[in-house]
């Protein structure tokens, strides 16, 4: 899958063009970006769809892991190879996590079925098909990707995505040559800070909460309690169970 | 090579790159088969050896070496079985994801100067990610086998895999922070010369940090003392318990693959990629980049060096295998999180501290084929067409200046 990825952006360079001494030249129009841009738009979007349909935990996650591989493979065809393996990187090990929890968590039978009721159903339709007509109207309002525009528009070449992203994170935009201007404007240096901030009070607050309670330690009077045996235990406390004790 | 097939023999753009592309994925896949069978093969007898024992000596004459052969004939001959409870599809499709994991991983992996699948921007970050992906055919194939002992080998697995991401991330950054740039071509590049300009000996931190690594590349590729997920002595076989076949060979393929994979990033990173020791083609006064003939042998050679590399690491993951004894659960955690993770970040830390205040090398004046201060890597990355370095971070003009925009 993202084998296919990666020798699209190799394939992606032969978008068609004349001069062909030998071989057909229906093979030589087909327009190769769109062609692998199909495919992985048409695999993104039936592994979503079967996400929604399975219903099996860990079938979903396979799904969402192909649906999300899928993706990474139309980054890497944009050549947007950073934002690709960051795809790689983030979403699909984050299913993994996500799968670890989710078998831990629900499975109390082997291959448990997840069955939504409708009202689910119709709940999560309405939510997916305002976010859909949301996106749309979204997609559509802009004029460059419009028809006329985006067929008439070069394909771009791809230029190394890495450097220009790391340098806009420490302020400094080297995509756009600020006219006159030094300094962090139009650089991310402050949201990069932020969100790093962020993620470190996450991580503590995490470690916090799954940190190892500390046992409190035993009243003197409890410890030796303990030490006596249940039949001493009944006739100290006349017949009562000793109460309160360790915790 | 598309170049070649456009211009020499007049090949339409799209027939040759897609020529380019499959000849590109069937070298890949020869590297990965053919390196799995010759491993097995060494395993075994690495394996005997270390026990005092003879291992296989009988298939294909002296040494046994027909063995694997032997096996791989057997296994395409065992039926097909899949337990009675197994989820079909992720069951049968388990293996593939993880054999593609690794085998996809070698795609940005440069086998000597011009040599690579696909030169990506980011190989580094490519490589590592992919290579998280290959657990995910593990735990598929843990939970889809119905059987307690898969599920667990799986989740141990998915529990070591994910922990040493952390640590195998902080060692990987480290060269690229030296080089400046996560291309792996352009790291391996910048270590050219003599043995002593490889990242290992760049500084004392760098020399831990690839201790870190080879820690946590073991880790992470699942081989002992680390193989917690098929630890046979108390999981069966763990997550391919129910495994047999061809199905099986193929997780094995994965294994040697990814085992492969890390090894030769390890001397990409750290130990020089295609150059070696001593700069023999450079010395003849021959050139690596040149596009005639005697270039190609240049970079043939580099590609031996590499292979010959990866496979040193290859062995000595075997050689680690029969000697350490396998780690509890408990210890391959304190392992990655109290040890590996802090030095890792520390280094991290020392290396970059290291490259502030001794940006020339520990001693001053020595000839560059002795010492090569990173701080030459720095100049000209502003500089190309549009601010944007050229040919993906290689650009050799100086212009310090550039950077002092930084607040």
């Amino acid at each position: 899958m993202m084998g296919d990825a990666a020798i699209a952006v190799m394939a992606a360079g032969a978008v068609g063009q004349g001069g062909m001494p030998f071989g057909s030249p229906l093979l030589a129009a087909v327009n190769w970006q769109a062609a692998f841009f199909m495919l992985f738009a048409a695999l993104a979007c039936a592994c979503a769809v079967a996400v929604v349909l399975a219903d099996n935990v860990v079938r979903m996650a396979f799904y969402l892991v192909l649906s999300l591989g899928a993706t990474a493979g139309l980054f890497f065809l944009a050549g947007a190879d950073f934002i690709g393996a960051m795809q790689l990187m983030i979403y699909v090990g984050g299913t993994l996590v996500l799968l670890v929890f989710g078998v831990m968590l629900t499975a109390q039978a082997p291959f448990v079925a997840i069955k939504p009721s409708s009202g689910d159903k119709v709940l999560a339709g309405m939510v997916g098909a305002a976010l859909l007509a949301v996106l749309l109207q979204a997609a559509f309002r802009v004029e460059a990707w419009r028809r006329p525009a985006a067929a008439a528009a070069e394909p771009v070449a791809a230029a190394p995505s890495a450097t220009p992203l790391g340098m806009a994170l420490l302020g400094i935009r080297v995509d756009e040559p600020p006219a006159g201007a030094v300094g962090t404007r139009g650089g991310y240096l402050l949201p990069f800070e932020i969100v790093s901030v962020h993620l470190l009070v996450v991580l503590v607050g995490a470690a916090y909460l799954a940190r190892a309670k500390r046992r409190r330690t035993p009243r003197a009077i409890d410890a030796a309690a303990s030490m006596v045996s249940p039949q001493e235990r009944v006739g100290v406390a006349g017949g009562v169970p000793a109460a309160g004790g360790r915790r | 090579m598309a170049a070649f097939l456009i211009n020499t023999l007049g090949l339409p753009d799209w027939l040759a790159w897609t020529v380019t592309a499959v000849i590109a994925a069937v070298l890949i896949l020869h590297v990965i088969a053919g390196g799995a069978l010759v491993f097995i093969w060494a395993e075994r007898k690495i394996a005997a050896r270390i026990q005092d024992r003879l291992g296989p000596t009988r298939t294909g004459g002296r040494f046994g070496w027909l063995q694997s052969l032997a096996d791989g004939i057997k296994l395409l001959a065992k039926e097909d079985l899949m337990p009675e409870g197994a989820d079909g599809l992720l069951f049968r499709i388990a293996p593939y994801v993880s054999f593609c994991a690794s085998f996809c991983a070698f795609i940005a992996l440069p086998f000597a100067f011009d040599f690579v699948g696909q030169r990506l921007n980011v190989g580094v970050f490519f490589v590592v990610a992919v290579l998280g992906l290959e657990v995910f055919g593990v735990i598929l194939a843990g939970y889809a086998s119905a059987s307690k002992w898969s599920l667990f080998g799986a989740m141990r697995e998915a529990a070591q895999v994910v922990s040493y991401e952390v640590p195998l991330g902080m060692c990987v950054v480290v060269p690229v922070m030296l080089a400046g740039s996560m291309d792996l071509v352009t790291i391996a590049e910048k270590q050219a010369g003599w043995f002593t300009s490889w990242y290992l000996f760049h500084d004392p931190f760098t020399f831990v940090v690839f201790w870190v690594y080879v820690t946590c590349a073991v880790a992470s590729v699942n081989r002992a003392p680390f193989d917690l997920a098929e630890a046979e002595s108390e999981l069966v076989a763990g997550f391919h318990t129910e495994y047999s076949g061809l199905r099986w060979s193929f997780f094995f393929m994965a294994e040697y693959g990814s085992m492969f994979l890390v090894s030769a990033l390890a001397a990409v990173l750290f130990l020089g990629g295609w150059n070696g020791p001593v700069p023999v083609a450079r010395l003849l006064g021959l050139s690596e980049g040149t596009g005639d003939t005697a270039g190609y042998f240049v970079r043939l050679l580099g590609c031996g060096n590499l292979l010959l590399k990866a496979t040193l690491g290859v062995l000595i993951m075997m050689w680690v295998r029969w000697t350490l004894p396998r780690l509890r659960i408990d210890q391959v955690m304190t392992t990655c999180l109290k040890y590996c993770t802090p030095i890792a970040a520390a280094m991290f830390a020392g290396a970059m501290l290291w490259q502030l205040a001794l940006p020339g090398g520990l001693i001053r004046g020595l000839p560059s084929w002795v010492s090569r201060p990173a701080g030459e890597v720095r100049e000209g990355w502003l500089e190309g067409p549009g601010g944007l370095p050229a040919g993906g971070g290689g650009a050799r003009a100086a212009s310090p200046s550039v950077v002092r925009v930084m607040p």
